[in-house]
């Protein structure tokens, strides 16, 4: 349900926005942290032999999509921290919602991902529900969509993000 | 020669070995630091309990997309190319928990491309707290000649 929306958020479903080029390329430093981070002994991102017989070489871990897109948490040329997602964050002001989680995540994978890519990506809002009275408060529910292309123009994945911002309720 | 499961090994409703892990601190900033997520919920022991009223400091969804593409290909191999995967969040992992992951196969199939997909269902859980779930779609080899990662274009449907 829209219809109860604001006209300058109405306006804006389904548009692309912050269209944007990651701050770094794609290395395999993180991608050897990432799976670190989870035990992940995957050969594909541990053996150079293995990378070179099914992927041409070495790739990201398809699910780390988001990363490269991520901002730094501070940069020479910023005077406040940039947000990931940040159609997110422009709900949470525009709604007055001090409060947010997200509930679903979709990934679909599509070219690997590689190291030395430079990696975009646009983001496009879905849907904005009517107010909802949860457990957490009072609130509404986003999907936020954001497409990730490589430097070559070719789709690298697409990533769906459900999140509900709200207020909390007095105890 | 790469040991990997092909789509002939696998049935409906067979299960995937179940992996249980105990989450410390260090795992939610490690996959925190590792997903770039600098929300302070993933580091700052006093936001989480604080502002978020949590237990602690609990696992990024980024890092969740993580584990759970670990644990699929844990039991898929290399050869396995994840597809989607999409998954829903009822409650928090937090540092201390001891979570654990369990699936089944769903879905196993070919699609007009040759391409042979299996579906999993999995449950991310702490104790009898269902967590996350997770549902996702893998190309597993169909013969010895097939190489789901060799796919693009038309013939990479996911």
């Amino acid at each position: 349900m829209t219809n109860d929306l604001p006209a300058r958020i109405s306006a804006v479903i389904d548009q692309p926005q912050y269209e944007e080029a990651a701050e770094f390329p794609v290395e395999r430093g993180y991608i050897w942290t990432s799976c670190a981070s989870v035990e992940n002994g995957n050969p594909l991102f541990w053996d150079e032999a293995v990378a070179a017989e099914l992927t041409d070489g070495p790739i990201a871990a398809p699910s780390m999509l988001s990363t490269w897109l991520r901002p730094h948490h501070w940069a020479p040329h910023r005077d406040a921290p940039k947000l990931p997602l940040q159609i997110h964050f422009d709900l949470k002001e525009a709604f007055d919602l001090p409060e947010a989680v997200m509930t679903d995540n979709t990934l679909i994978f599509h070219e690997p991902v590689r190291p030395g890519d430079r990696i975009t990506s646009c983001q496009r809002l879905r849907s904005v529900s009517a107010e909802k009275d949860t457990k957490l408060g009072i609130g509404r529910f986003w999907v936020i969509d954001v497409e990730y292309h490589n430097q070559g123009g070719d789709l690298v994945g697409v990533e769906s993000w459900t999140g509900f911002g709200y207020r909390r309720k007095p105890s | 020669m790469i040991v990997t499961r092909a789509l002939a090994d696998v049935t409906v409703a067979e299960t995937l070995p179940p992996l249980s892990y105990d989450v410390s601190a260090t795992t939610v900033v490690a996959g925190a630091l590792a997903t770039r997520d600098w929300r302070p919920q993933h580091h700052d022991h006093h936001f989480a309990t604080e502002r978020n009223g949590m237990r602690d400091i609990f696992i990024s969804a980024p890092n969740q997309a993580a584990w759970f593409e670990r644990y699929i290909t844990d039991w898929s191999g290399p050869a396995g190319r994840l597809g989607r995967m999409s998954f829903r969040m009822f409650d928090s992992i937090c540092a201390g928990d001891t979570m654990v992951f369990t699936g089944s196969v769903s879905v196993v199939e070919t699609d007009e491309q040759g391409c042979g997909w299996v579906g999993l269902e999995i449950l991310l859980a702490v104790g009898d707290r269902t967590c996350t779930v997770c549902n996702a779609r893998i190309a597993l080899p169909t013969g010895a000649d097939d190489n789901p990662w060799a796919r693009h274009g038309e013939r990479w449907q996911p």
